[in-house]
């Protein structure tokens, strides 16, 4: 047997394998953004309606809505779409954690991706309300600058507008809690 | 009790194995026919104690014994049992079990087949063949033990993925893909056999050539079934995604295409030794790769399985694998010296060496494109994926050459031909080639890979066909036979030949089928309301949605919608679109509705509805020629078949074949 070539035939070998084990350790379902920990993009969009099952008499807002406008406050950043079926499934965990955390000031919008207002107000209309407003994203610029990789998915933004976390997926009442609960803890209060 | 059984015979063929390797090459080196007699035994004895455990885990399947730990993973007292019994192969431990099976399959009819034959080469062959077998028992004792005990017993369990259960092809592409990964063992086997044993002629070549062929056929049509189940499942009316787990199929077939055409360079001229060895130790290496992609959660695909330390042992496999080949390879690779050399540049030897030049840049396309997120991860620390956009325009041009090389090669002679010859050959497909070309371009066809595709496409076409042409004349006048008469004749004096050109014949229909229906794909998204009716994208349909209904069956809950396909306004068809919502699933599985033609399929596809049953979206598409994708396949099939008929004459037609017109020398 020729050594030598069996030695080459080793040296070819390893680095395969090494490539490969070193696979086993990832998670290919993961998709890391660059976004966590950088400002968020800032926006300016238009609201689709005044939130349906708010106060009566609270009128649409005319003015495009800025994020920046909302710099000293967490934001919570929703995707969604009504095509979109895990989107039906956190839905209640998006009502309920509105409705717990405006009232100690924390922002919520809904961004409509890849879709009619007409069909999202009927979809919003069949799920019973949103308690906070949709933005329309035409030509999905905003989208495509948080990085979208499918709907739905969930900004948490801090005080300082940066984008705390991301998650992909629908979410959880658990999540949303854990999520809004950490930033409200850890980040210093602006203004208020 | 069912555990027992499985356990038992699968630990009892693993001992039995493992003994087996010991015996075979201690029986081939001492020269002890006894014990080479009963590591055959072996084999034998494996195939009956893994048909037992194959058929427990049935058994067990069907009787709903959740307490045996693969049951309560994929079965359901809800599914319907035919979806339960191929639920054999819906998860790891399943299909492990199906694939050692197959494999103990394959080594007792390796044994059986080659019982008389004497010398070194198959004792090593089978050392071979139970040295994987062992590899797979062991992952059935270890990480993949379907047999394992559940307590306390579930009363039910969640039922096999939905995306398996949603399609008849489930059980049909699955088992093809076993057959032929695993058939690739048998050629492995006798390569590596040939190597140990020194015996490199072409011995290990005529004992493997028709496994290689069969092993090969179930690859192709493994592929070609793949493809139409994510066509009428998967729902966005493609066939082939570039996805890394159908990459991980699609190379073993590009090494197994590449070695059934350039063995024959070897068969005839003594040349290419290594490169045979290489290209067949390779093709099982890529299906090992490929098992090991799909089952160790390295890559993420439709196909992936949930992982679990069953990757690792596949690591360690295609490791011991690799560095065993490459230096027995290493070894011997003084003795493999060609004995022939190139005659001619315009030949059938160098046509040849360009197909097997194509295909092997093509195979390493595939698998850079399949391996770089890994490397980009591993060196760079960033994820990157490898979408269809690098595919296509790395193998496009691979494509329409091979389509290409397919007319030429059948058209050359061996040896050299010269200018009158290739005057003669050449010219009626070219000139086929051109007038389908112009053909195109004057109805309006501008992508110059369709072009390409459509004129090469002809040029085989027409190259193959002149060869059955040229042959069942040459037998006419020399036998004074019917032309039906004559044709039998022909193919069975050289089924191997005339089989392979069938085959060619059913990878151009395929070509052409895949080149109309990915450049003339058409699509729109359509919310109609019950009773309106949308055009057809293309204008020569149009469909009405009628309504929406829903069913509840037992595993799931299935809405539909009834359409009615019109032409000029006459009702012509209908076709129903389903969504399906299995239990415990928040992802519907969608069942397009596809109205297939040979000229042109609509694809309907239900995106979403309103409760009330009100509206739906629909993707409708239309692609021409799909039918021809799958029309392809079935001929690569006939062609297969043909190509392993047990023909009479085949003996004779080794030694001479009269058929073959004097100065074209046909291969043997």
């Amino acid at each position: 047997m020729n050594w030598k070539r069996s030695l080459v035939a080793v040296l070819v070998v390893i680095p395969i394998v090494a490539l490969f084990g070193y696979g086993l350790t990832r998670n290919p379902r993961e998709i890391p953004s660059p976004l966590p920990g950088r400002p968020a993009p800032d926006f300016a969009l238009m609201p689709m309606d005044a939130p349906s099952s708010g106060e009566e008499g609270v009128s649409a807002p005319s003015l495009p809505v800025r994020l920046s406008d909302h710099r000293g406050e967490v934001v919570v950043l929703n995707f969604w779409a009504s095509w979109c079926i895990p989107c039906r499934d956190e839905h209640p965990a998006l009502v309920a954690a509105a409705e717990r955390y405006q009232p100690k000031g924390v922002i919520f919008y809904g961004v409509l991706y890849n879709d009619s207002p007409d069909a999202a107000r009927r979809w919003l209309a069949e799920m019973g309300g949103q308690p906070y407003p949709t933005l329309l994203d035409p030509g999905s610029r905003t989208a495509i600058d948080y990085g979208l990789y499918g709907v739905p998915e969930t900004f948490f933004i801090d005080r300082e507008g940066k984008v705390v976390y991301k998650h992909i997926g629908p979410v959880t009442e658990a999540i949303l809690t854990t999520r809004i609960e950490e930033i409200l803890v850890g980040s210093p209060r602006g203004d208020a | 009790m069912i555990q027992t059984i499985g356990s038992s015979s699968i630990a009892v063929a693993l001992a039995l194995t493992l003994y087996g390797v010991v015996a075979a090459v201690v029986g081939v080196r001492r020269r002890r026919p006894e014990l080479l007699r009963s590591a055959e035994a072996v084999a034998y004895t494996n195939f009956g104690l893994l048909s037992l455990a194959t058929l427990a885990m049935v058994y067990a399947l069907v009787t709903h014994d959740f307490s045996v730990s693969y049951v309560a993973q994929v079965g359901s007292r809800s599914t319907p049992l035919f979806i339960t019994i191929i639920s054999l192969w819906s998860a790891l431990e399943g299909s492990i079990l199906f694939w050692g099976w197959v494999l103990a399959a394959y080594t007792a009819a390796a044994v059986y087949l080659n019982r008389e034959r004497h010398g070194s080469l198959v004792p090593y062959a089978l050392t071979i063949l139970l040295g994987v077998g062992a590899f797979f028992y062991l992952l059935l004792v270890g990480p993949a033990n379907p047999f394992g005990t559940r307590w306390p017993v579930p009363a039910d369990g969640p039922g096999p993925n939905p995306l398996l259960q949603n399609h008849i092809l489930m059980a049909v592409h699955p088992p093809l893909l076993y057959l032929g990964y695993v058939g690739m063992t048998v050629p492995f086997a006798f390569a590596i056999g040939a190597l140990l044993s020194g015996r490199l002629d072409d011995t290990w070549i005529r004992t493997t050539r028709r496994w290689t062929v069969a092993a090969w056929t179930f690859l192709t049509l493994a592929i070609v079934a793949g493809m139409w189940w994510s066509y009428e499942v998967l729902g966005w009316g493609g066939y082939w995604a570039w996805d890394p787990v159908e990459n991980a199929s699609f190379m073993p077939w590009l090494t197994a295409t590449a070695f059934l055409h350039s063995v024959m360079v070897q068969e005839r001229r003594g040349m290419l030794k290594v490169w045979n060895l290489s290209l067949i130790i390779a093709t099982f290496l890529l299906t090992i790769l490929g098992t090991f992609l799909t089952r160790s959660g390295i890559v993420s695909s439709v196909h992936a399985f949930t992982a679990g330390s069953i990757g690792y042992y596949f690591l360690a496999f295609i490791a011991a694998i690799l560095v065993f080949s490459l230096v027995v390879l290493a070894g011997r690779s003084q003795e493999l010296r060609s004995a022939g050399n190139l005659d001619g540049v315009a030949s059938r030897e160098t046509v040849f060496l360009l197909n097997n030049l194509l295909l092997s840049a093509f195979t390493f396309t595939v698998l850079l494109g399949t391996l770089y997120p890994l490397v980009a991860e591993a060196l760079r620390g960033v994820k990157v994926s490898v979408g269809a956009p690098f595919y296509n325009r790395m193998t496009l041009p691979l494509c329409v050459a091979l389509l290409f090389l397919m007319g030429v090669g059948p058209a050359l002679p061996w040896r050299s031909a010269s200018r009158e010859t290739l005057r003669r050959q050449l010219l009626p497909p070219l000139a086929a080639a051109v007038l389908v070309a112009v053909a195109s371009v004057a109805f309006g066809v501008r992508q110059v890979y369709a072009v390409l595709a459509f004129a090469f496409g002809a040029f085989a076409l027409v190259a193959n066909l002149r060869e059955y042409g040229t042959g069942v004349r040459a037998r006419m006048r020399a036998h004074a036979e019917g032309p039906l008469t004559a044709l039998r004749h022909l193919v069975a004096a050289n089924p191997r030949r005339y089989g392979g050109y069938v085959a060619h014949i059913g990878v151009i229909a395929m070509a052409i089928g895949i080149a109309a229906s990915s450049t003339f794909r058409m699509e729109r998204d359509a919310t109609l309301r019950s009773g309106e009716t949308v055009e057809v994208p293309g204008g020569r349909f149009a469909l009405r949605f009628d309504e929406l209904w829903a069913l509840d069956e037992p595993q799931r809950f299935v809405v539909g919608a009834y359409m009615t396909v019109l032409r000029e306004g006459r009702e012509i068809g209908r076709l129903d679109p389903r969504l399906n919502f299995y239990r415990g699933n928040d992802q519907p599985i969608a069942t397009p509705a596809v109205r297939t033609r040979p000229d042109l399929d609509i694809y309907v596809n239900l995106m979403a509805f309103e409760r009330d049953g009100s509206s739906a979206t629909f993707r409708i598409l239309t692609e021409p020629l799909v039918f021809w994708i799958w029309l392809g396949g079935g001929i690569i099939g006939l062609g297969a078949a043909i190509a392993l008929w047990p023909g009479r004459r085949r003996r004779a037609a080794l030694m001479t074949d009269p058929a073959i017109p004097a100065g074209k020398g046909g291969e043997r």
